[in-house]
């Protein structure tokens, strides 16, 4: 037993501490449990929103890609910001109207405002799709950082198996509750870590961090910047359109838009977040000082924790670590709760359109083991293709984008029918992409060379908003034909 | 000032870090000079996200949205 691991066994009982504590005093309906009884202050929706900006995924990518790519990484820092700014306009019309219609889901507001139950099925299983890789790498990360951190002394395996218990166990007993008592101490642990750390490794090495540039562009010429190959200035912009569109279009996204109580928070936020974000620009300092100390990886996404291993005392390793579990829980119950309510509100339910809301409920608790046994099977199954199960799950979600923002729409022109078709088309264009070719290169070889790195996204969702379009067109004037022979029939005038 | 002109201004003002992220980036891509300590592009990165905090911060002062809302609210802006 080292201080590393008496560090993250006293974090691990505390996370489950405050998520099992996290329901007392809270009403355990569907609503309590899925969006907080919409009753979230300024704050935990904050932290919420920001959770998206600290997922394994950025506290060991962000470093790893920093390492292994150099200026690449850089665009972690955009899309972030963009996404806010359109947030500015977007958060608030979302929970304007999921409010006033009492919506749970993201799936609800496609029923809603398509009035159609066939597309809600349609979003509701391309954001399962999604959601449950998002899901599998957290899981994955969790792995990691406890087995690195504890010295190798807690394997990866285990990790995984107790952390999806624990997640599972507080999810099903608080709901959204567990990963807002949890958001509060994850983001304070990741500051701290974060920016101790980010300074303390290029000072004690470097002496400054503009000797650590400088040391970094001496050994690596070019590297600080964007360079020609496949992670070019053409990879750079459409990786940030990308990854900004497909922001808000994550269903646990939606859950945390219902639980704000007032839509003020989201103009807040869009202000105060894209500076918070700024964060990570001390996650890039560690895996640059990373390339000095430890050069050599293998694995870039090491990079953190192998630097936090050679430089610092165990018990501050425990703290890193200890930081990491807590990135990979908090979202991992956001993921899971959300999980839970639509698989029992858009899919149970739809099954089964007489059951009580009580029996919805339950239904929702019980998906949450179901879908984690699940994450846990594939991540034991797959291995290394985790990470571009994660893109592809972004890509699937962005293809939600073109209808999502029709709706906002006073009068939509766009049907049901040529939403459902778009984004079955688009998701579908982004698996067989995915699979058969790592870019979009191969496909649009004839582009000029700054083009051809475009993400696979972007391609899919053009031709989701030209299949949309066609579709809407041919059955609006369907409907019209249809009214007008209606009318003629029954010669009542039209409401 | 009308409801147009704050439109424009807010719409103007929500290009901005998108202008300076997707459009100027390219122009941005090299290593020296080390402003603030940072290699160029990453310094212009990060002054574009200082940016959009701005601009958002002028958007948010001058929308009467978030004085309307504030009835909703306990919260009581000066």
């Amino acid at each position: 037993m080292n201080g590393a691991m008496i560090v993250l066994i006293l974090a691990f009982v505390a996370t489950l501490a405050l998520g099992v504590f996290a329901r007392r005093g809270k009403q355990m309906d569907l609503e309590g449990w899925s969006v907080g009884s919409r009753g979230f202050g300024s704050l935990i929706v904050f932290l919420l929103l920001a959770g998206e900006i600290y997922t394994t995924f950025t506290f060991l990518g962000a470093s790893g890609w920093a390492y292994a790519h150099g200026g690449a990484a850089y665009y972690i820092l955009c899309y972030g910001a963009l996404a806010y700014v359109i947030s500015y306009w977007l958060a608030p019309a979302i929970w304007r109207y999921g409010t006033s219609k009492k919506l749970l889901t993201q799936p609800d507001w496609f029923i809603s405002k398509y009035n159609n139950r066939l597309i809600g099925a349609v979003v509701a299983v391309i954001g399962i799709v999604a959601m449950v890789p998002y899901l599998e790498l957290q899981l994955k990360g969790l792995g990691i950082i406890v087995e690195e951190t504890s010295y190798g002394k807690i394997p990866s395996t285990l990790a995984i198996w107790v952390g999806a218990l624990a997640l599972t166990a507080y999810v099903v007993i608080s709901g959204i509750h567990a990963a807002a008592t949890n958001a509060i101490v994850k983001d304070v642990l990741v500051l701290i870590v974060v920016v101790g750390i980010g300074l303390y490794l290029p000072l004690h090495h470097s002496g400054s961090i503009d000797a650590m540039f400088h040391s970094v562009q001496n050994g690596h010429p070019g590297m600080l910047a964007l360079s020609p190959g496949s992670y070019n200035t053409g990879w750079f912009i459409s990786s940030i359109v990308l990854s900004s569109l497909g922001f808000f279009m994550w269903p646990h996204y939606f859950g945390a838009v219902y639980s704000s109580k007032n839509p003020r928070t989201f103009r807040r936020n869009a202000m105060l977040l894209p500076l918070y974000q700024l964060v990570l620009l001390f996650v890039f300092f560690i895996g640059f000082t990373a390339l000095l100390v430890v050069p050599g990886l293998a694995d870039g996404d090491m990079s953190l924790l192998a630097v936090a291993r050679a430089e610092l005392p165990s018990w501050i390793v425990g703290v890193v670590g200890a930081a990491g579990m807590f990135c990979a829980l908090v979202p991992g119950a956001m993921l899971l709760t959300t999980c839970g309510t639509v698989i029992a509100k858009n899919v149970v339910q739809e099954v089964s359109p007489g059951a009580p809301p009580a029996r919805i409920a339950i239904a929702a608790k019980i998906c949450v083991p179901v879908v984690a046994l699940v994450a846990l099977f594939l991540l034991f199954q797959g291995g290394s293709a985790i990470v571009n199960l994660l893109l592809l799950g972004y890509a699937f979600v962005t293809q939600l984008l073109p209808s999502m923002l029709m709706t906002l729409r006073r009068n939509n022109p766009i049907t049901a029918a040529g939403a459902t078709a778009g984004m079955v088309v688009g998701a579908a264009v982004v698996a067989w992409l995915t699979i058969s070719t790592s870019s979009a290169s191969d496909v649009l070889g004839v582009l000029p060379p700054a083009l051809q790195h475009i993400n696979v996204g972007v391609v899919a969702l053009v031709i989701n908003i030209v299949v949309m379009i066609v579709v809407s067109l041919v059955t609006t004037s369907q409907n019209d034909t249809d009214a007008t022979a209606e009318r003629a029939t029954v010669a009542s005038p039209a409401g | 000032m009308s409801q147009t002109s704050r439109r424009y201004l807010h719409v103007s003002l929500a290009c901005v870090p998108f202008v300076m992220m997707l459009v100027l980036t390219p122009f941005m891509n090299r290593t020296t000079p080390y402003v603030l300590g940072l290699p160029f592009l990453l310094f212009w990165i990060v002054l574009s996200v200082v940016m959009t905090s701005v601009c958002m911060f002028v958007v948010y002062q001058t929308d009467p949205a978030n004085r309307d809302d504030a009835d909703a609210t306990t919260q009581v802006q000066s």
